[in-house]
């Protein structure tokens, strides 16, 4: 038993890359959920933008302009959400699975019929993915890295070496803290997701809070999308979400809809999922071989055990899935 | 002389939803510093009125005078610039933010929150000295009374510089001695030269306060009368459109032996929040005892506890058998079987199933009943629709439909299907909480008569109600619950409100 082997930095630098989309697309469903609109659409929303942001990053050769793409698709999506259960009243849920179903038909067959491998893009490389930022003087090969001394087998592999979307995401908690808590529009978002009723009375417009709620939505989750198909990974294959936007919902209700434990609760899952590719550190820590399908269902057995409600209780915004209508 | 323009006037308001005709032609003066009451029975068309002037509907026809300045309020936006505020019924706050974040929500000055909340903070302060409206800017909404919670919403309304406040039924929720200091208030708000609509269905507090006084019925304008020249038999007279008996006649009581004796009852509920505590008394035949307090001080419970479905500890003794409190045995089936029948507080919440239509809705907890089966195992509909029908006669349910929705009954109507369903049943004890609970007037005096009828055939009631005026004119005994205990027992021709209104706040007053 090795108990140290843990905090594998190798590990720990997974938990980074892999918490990265998960708490974009958690961050995603807090906008939308505090302001009342329940959103299991974050997954569909992630592979359209991973699907588009990859085949817009191969055929231009910017990522960039492929990653706005994606944006553009998810918000897209986004909207139609938006026009479902805000503007026509619709269930929320229903809505969701329906966009669900949507990205996870139309991101193959669009696929198929523009490149014809089977249901994924060809892989990108150069300017058309994220490359890994170099911090200076870190090491950059695996045998240095590994003859390194610990401090710099931090910087080297912990700090440095990751695309620009995860440094941005260090900031993007603080700032959305910042707008939920100490600006007007996070108070109104907040109030419109607790009390519909308060936010109309003073004048307020519950359908524009909403559709601005579900639009930044829309935005972080296309992030999110376009991160996993030209930062994770080098293009996109079928079902590349994996159920990712259902684990950030899971994370999110973890984190009781607070941004900073958002950061908690994501981080956490992505340790796990990076863990189960490392089936050898695993069993260095407990002295037992895990089957490795094991692992890979940790993540989502710690989700069922999160929605099962074994984890405190967790308060969701009070109109949250109620369609907003004045009352007489 | 110079004439004063009225702070409103309306002018040929009309408003239809649907078939419905909500408002007729209304037409109202309302002049500067006054305090102007609304008053009518539920579905006169009050609240209408009132969202049309708050922006929350547009008038089918008719014109809105502000100050003798002809103003269009399309949204609440507009309300609010016109200098008009509104105190809803059920407040309009965000019960997780803090009383400053309320005020300001939709009056921010900029981006930031941090400048309009101090902004706000010393504001409140003066308003606070101003017109005794104290209220701590920090508290969460959720952790305070709902007397503290209404002066939040009149400080969000003066907060956006409201000259003309509506109060929606504003004493519903509060306790009598809260109702004074509301008053108080409006008192205040008033020599400062505020004008107030105040929306009630009560009687009292429109000749309490109010200078005007404008009766409804059925979207209609029928009277608009000085306060100091009519009386309350006279206004209810204009509310119902006939006679109306105010006081609820009846003889004195003649108590027979004991039929509910209820000994050392605790109720702890899920929370492990200590809801009864140590609660003894009983209940003889032919007797109403009334059960006065606030809302959540443990009256639910017991009734809960008594209807079957609510766990205790204590004994209870129903024609002298014990009853089960837990168990097999302890459900309302069970209950109804040993003679106890219950109208619950909430018929909405329990009483009814409002997509269900009457007739299912009568057959519920009775649907055993061997008159409703055929075969041993089918229930009867047609017998069933047959009772209910006969049931909705007696009870002067309207429409006298069986096959109707309940929700489609208004909510007087709605109350009298359930009273109905458990009088009928002929039971030695008959549970009634809040039986008058949005209910208008004439169906209020029927229900009245029911449970006094009731008593005369020797049965017991016991009334829980958090209308001091109902418990005061039906009980033949009192008795007070505040934090789960009884305070004390009280007879009514001996007591008086002011003594009832401080036990109900804890008070543990000299005997009167």
């Amino acid at each position: 038993m090795d108990l140290l082997a843990f905090f594998d930095i190798a590990v720990l630098d997974g938990t980074v890359r892999l918490a990265t989309p998960l708490l974009l697309a958690c961050l995603a469903g807090l906008f939308s959920e505090r302001a009342g609109i329940f959103d299991i659409g974050l997954e569909g929303k992630m592979l359209i933008s991973a699907f588009l942001a990859a085949a817009v990053s191969f055929t231009s050769g910017s990522v960039w302009i492929g990653m706005f793409a994606g944006i553009f698709a998810s918000v897209l999506l986004s909207l139609l959400h938006g026009l479902a259960s805000i503007t026509f009243r619709g269930n929320q849920l229903i809505s969701g699975v329906a966009i669900n179903f949507f990205a996870s038909g139309i991101t193959v067959v669009a696929a198929q019929s523009w490149f014809g491998q089977g249901g994924r893009t060809p892989s990108l490389s150069g300017d058309a993915r994220f490359e890994s930022i170099q911090f200076p003087g870190a090491l950059t090969r695996i045998r240095d890295i590994n003859k390194a001394d610990l401090p710099m087998k931090v910087y080297s592999e912990l700090l440095s070496g990751h695309t620009i979307i995860v440094y941005m995401c260090i900031l993007i908690v603080p700032l959305v803290w910042w707008i939920l808590y100490r600006t007007r529009f996070g108070l109104r978002l907040r109030a419109v997701g607790e009390n519909p009723g308060a936010v109309d009375t003073a004048g307020i417009s519950v359908v524009r809070m909403r559709y601005m709620a579900v639009i930044i939505c829309g935005v972080l989750c296309g992030m999110a999308g376009a991160y996993l198909s030209t930062g994770l990974q080098a293009g996109f294959v079928r079902e590349m979400t994996a159920g990712r936007g259902y684990i950030a919902l899971a994370a999110l209700i973890f984190a009781k809809w607070k941004p900073w434990s958002a950061l908690g609760a994501t981080l956490l899952f992505g340790y796990l999922q990076a863990l189960a590719i490392r089936p050898d550190i695993l069993e260095r820590a407990i002295g037992i071989r895990v089957q490795t399908q094991v692992l890979d269902a940790l993540p989502y057995i710690l989700t069922v055990i999160v929605l099962a409600g074994f984890v405190g209780k967790a308060i969701p915004p009070k109109a949250g899935g109620e369609p907003y209508v004045k009352e007489r | 002389m110079t004439e004063q323009s009225p702070a409103i006037e309306l002018k040929g308001i009309s408003k239809a939803f649907g078939p419905v005709q909500a408002n007729k032609d209304i037409s109202i003066r309302v002049m500067p510093g006054t305090i102007h009451g609304i008053i009518g029975e539920n579905g006169a068309g009050k609240s209408t009125l009132m969202s049309i002037l708050y922006g929350f509907y547009k008038a089918d026809s008719g014109e809105i005078f502000i100050n003798g300045k002809k103003t269009e309020i399309p949204d609440s936006q507009a309300a609010i610039s016109a200098g008009i505020g509104m105190v809803f019924q059920h407040f309009k706050l965000v019960e997780n933010f803090t009383v400053l974040e309320n005020v300001i929500l939709g009056v921010e000055d900029g981006f930031l929150l941090k400048p309009s909340l101090n902004k706000a903070r010393k504001e409140l302060r003066q308003l606070a000295e101003e017109y005794e409206l104290n209220v701590d800017p920090d508290a969460v909404i959720e952790n305070i009374g709902v007397g503290m919670q209404q002066r939040v919403e009149i400080l969000k309304a003066l907060y956006r510089r409201a000259d003309i406040l509506i109060l929606d039924e504003p004493t519903g929720v509060l306790t009598p001695s809260e109702a004074d200091q509301l008053f108080r208030i409006l008192g205040r708000l008033r020599e400062e030269g505020k004008t107030i609509i105040l929306i009630t269905h009560k009687l009292r507090e429109i000749m309490d306060i109010t200078d005007t006084v404008s009766v409804m019925r059925r979207g209609e304008m029928t009277a608009t009368v000085k306060t100091a020249e009519t009386n309350p038999s006279h206004l209810a007279e204009l509310m119902v459109g006939r006679k109306v008996l105010l006081q609820v006649d009846k003889a004195p009581a003649q108590p027979g032996e004991i039929i509910l004796d209820v000994k050392n009852l605790n109720v702890t509920d899920e929370q492990g929040v200590h809801r009864v505590k140590d609660v003894s008394f009983n209940i003889r035949a032919g007797e109403i005892l009334g059960i006065a307090g606030v809302a959540g001080n443990g009256q639910s419970e017991l009734l809960e506890v008594l209807g079957g479905y609510c766990v205790a500890t204590g004994d209870i003794f129903m024609n002298g058998e014990p009853i089960d409190l837990t168990g097999d045995k302890s459900d309302g089936q069970s209950r109804r079987e040993r003679g106890i029948a219950h109208v619950p507080e909430d018929r909405h919440r329990e009483g009814l199933i409002l997509n269900f239509s009457a007739w299912e809705n009568t057959a519920f907890g009775y649907h055993k009943d061997g008159k409703y089966q055929k075969n041993g195992v089918l229930m009867d509909n047609a017998a069933i629709v047959q009772d209910t029908a006969e049931k909705m006669e007696r009870f002067d349910v309207r429409p006298p439909n069986p096959m109707l929705a309940a929700k489609n009954f208004s909510g007087g109507n709605q109350q009298k299907i359930v009273v109905a369903r458990e009088i009928e049943r002929n039971p030695d004890l008959l549970l009634i909480g809040q039986p008058t609970r949005g209910v208008d007037i004439g169906a209020i005096e029927f229900i009245h008569k029911q449970i006094i009828a009731l008593r005369d055939q020797g049965k017991a009631i016991l009334l829980v109600s958090v209308e001091l005026d109902e418990i005061m004119s039906l009980s033949d005994r009192i008795a007070v619950m505040f934090d789960g205990k009884i305070m004390g027992e009280r007879l009514p021709d001996e007591t008086n409100t002011q003594e009832l209104g401080l036990l109900m706040a804890g008070v543990q007053g000299e005997t009167a």
